[in-house]
């Protein structure tokens, strides 16, 4: 499974480091609203097809992308950069070097 | 007179073996039944063997959408064990136990139910210290437990690289003696003839392609083989439980489907008696009464609907197994292969009624569901029976995410691929 990186080209899968679901927005860190923390942190999509995902090119170039990936046949459709799909990195607050 | 005995052995070849009856029939769907089981694996037939032994209800039809045990009942590495630190783990496993060791009497099957011990292996300190732990917490629940040295160890699993220059040297293990190991299809066909034999229907090549609804109410399903109504549907489709019940209309689950790899090697003599996991990394495996090494190791890691997986993860279960027993190197892989698991956000299984009414779930089994596939099967019948769990199940509910009640056996937190 190859995923090609903005940056560095296509690299094998075993460069990168996955993040998770892509669709999760983090809720705002003041909020005190359960039901919403709660579905942020358990509830997936876990789709059976096409799948947005962050993925850390963490033996690169240590960027974070937003990856399009089908779950049935692993087929990479689109790669790009994390923050220029709109997505948020999934703990902006995280110390370095922890694990997602 | 049991159907299989030495009497109906004698019997069957003096008339040439020409009356054997196939294990199970092959009915057409009746238009309607008392409950529907969606998932002919290991936990739909044996929920559905339960059903009808213990609770009467007969009138049941287990869906496969392929043939039945294609799924992760074929596909796992056959392990059965119940050496779990939480209680409601403890005593569920237990239970599953408990029936493994009387389920070829019980099915009159032969399951193979060869219990050649479980031993985990520490490598630090601390983690010795872990097992004695959770060796503790097995022994409190009644389940056998035994804290090894590596001289022990050495003479049980020749071969082993037990010398003080080993990458990761062994100091000690944990052992549950009464583990073992099963023959998984065996499983699988004991269950299907008890369930056939007592009226239920199993129905394979019979894919479920939407839920019928009254209101919110769930009264039956269409599949590939027509409109099929029950009183009570019943879900227990591993993996495939996502979008099985986005179907249902709902729409998220606390779980991600991911794919685990296993292999088998070519057929050696018997060295390995017993089921061995290594400790530095994340490695298991057994010797199958054929002589091949059946073992695995993690998850790929990420999202996967795939019965297959990719080669990092090969390499890395490879070089585990020789971390262990450098002899190995040239064995040959003789096959691998990947079931889809239904990794949960705390490692735990859900088996619960709902969440829709009318409807049933079974699922979250990530590795563990095999060794699970008896006291699953029993809790979930009288889960459905009675419309209400059993003290052994009813920790595993769906909302114990969110009510903040999750069981979280490794302590790994809401990354399901870690559990």
């Amino acid at each position: 499974m190859l995923i090609t990186c903005p940056y560095c080209g296509p690299r094998d899968v075993s460069e990168y480091t996955y993040q998770g679901d892509g669709n999760r927005t983090r809720p705002d860190p003041a909020s005190t609203d359960q039901e919403v923390w709660n579905a942020y942190v358990y509830d997936r999509l876990n789709p059976a097809g096409e799948h947005h995902e962050i993925w850390q090119h963490s033996g690169g170039c240590r960027a974070h992308l937003a990856v399009t990936r089908n779950t049935l046949t692993h087929v990479v459709s689109s790669v790009s950069f994390a923050r220029d799909a709109g997505h948020k990195k999934s703990d902006s607050r995280r110390k370095t070097g922890a694990k997602a | 007179m049991a159907e299989y005995s030495a009497f109906s052995l004698l019997k069957n070849a003096l008339t040439g073996n020409q009356d054997w009856k196939p294990a199970w029939r092959k009915p057409d769907p009746k238009p309607a039944y008392d409950v529907i089981i969606i998932g002919g694996g290991g936990h739909g037939l044996s929920t559905a063997y339960y059903l009808a032994k213990e609770f009467g209800i007969t009138n049941v039809a287990v869906l496969e959408k392929g043939y039945l045990g294609s799924g992760n009942v074929g596909r796992n590495t056959t392990a059965v064990r119940s050496n779990y630190l939480l209680p409601e783990n403890v005593r569920f496993y237990e239970h599953s136990m408990k029936l493994w060791e009387n389920l070829s009497h019980e099915l009159n099957y032969n399951v193979m139910f060869s219990q050649r011990g479980c031993l985990n292996l520490a490598h630090t300190p601390g983690q010795l210290d872990d097992y004695a732990r959770r060796g503790n917490a097995m022994r409190h629940e009644g389940v056998d437990a035994e804290l090894m040295t590596p001289a022990q160890i050495a003479k049980l699993v020749p071969g082993l690289d037990v010398s003080a220059s080993a990458r990761f040297p062994i100091i000690g293990g944990l052992m549950q003696w009464r583990a073992g190991t099963a023959r998984h299809d065996a499983v699988a066909w004991g269950y299907a003839r008890g369930a056939d034999r007592r009226g239920v229907d199993i129905l394979e090549n019979c894919e479920v392609t939407g839920f019928i609804k009254d209101g919110d109410r769930v009264v039956g399903v269409n599949t590939t083989r027509g409109e099929i109504r029950a009183g009570k549907v019943a879900v227990a489709v591993a993996g495939h439980t996502g979008h099985v019940m986005r179907m249902a209309g709902i729409d998220t689950m606390p779980i991600e489907s991911h794919v685990l790899q296993a292999f088998v090697s070519e057929s050696l003599k018997p060295f390995l008696h017993t089921v061995l996991t290594f400790g530095m990394g994340h490695f298991y495996a057994s010797q199958s009464d054929k002589g091949g090494l059946v073992y695995g190791g993690d998850l790929d890691g990420y999202n996967s609907y795939a019965q297959r997986g990719n080669l990092p993860i090969v390499e890395e279960v490879m070089s585990e197994m020789l971390a262990l027993f450098p002899s190995l190197a040239r064995v040959r892989v003789l096959r691998s292969w990947g079931g889809v698991c239904d990794m949960s956000m705390d490692g735990s299984p859900i088996i619960t009624t709902g969440p829709l009414p009318g409807m049933y779930l079974n699922c979250g089994w990530c590795y563990g569901g095999f060794k699970a596939t008896p006291a699953s099967g029993w809790c979930f019948a009288h889960t459905i029976a009675r419309d209400e769990p059993h003290e052994f199940n009813a920790p595993f509910t769906l909302d114990r995410f969110h009510r903040g009640t999750i069981i979280d056996d490794k302590g790994q937190g809401s990354t399901p691929r870690l559990h």
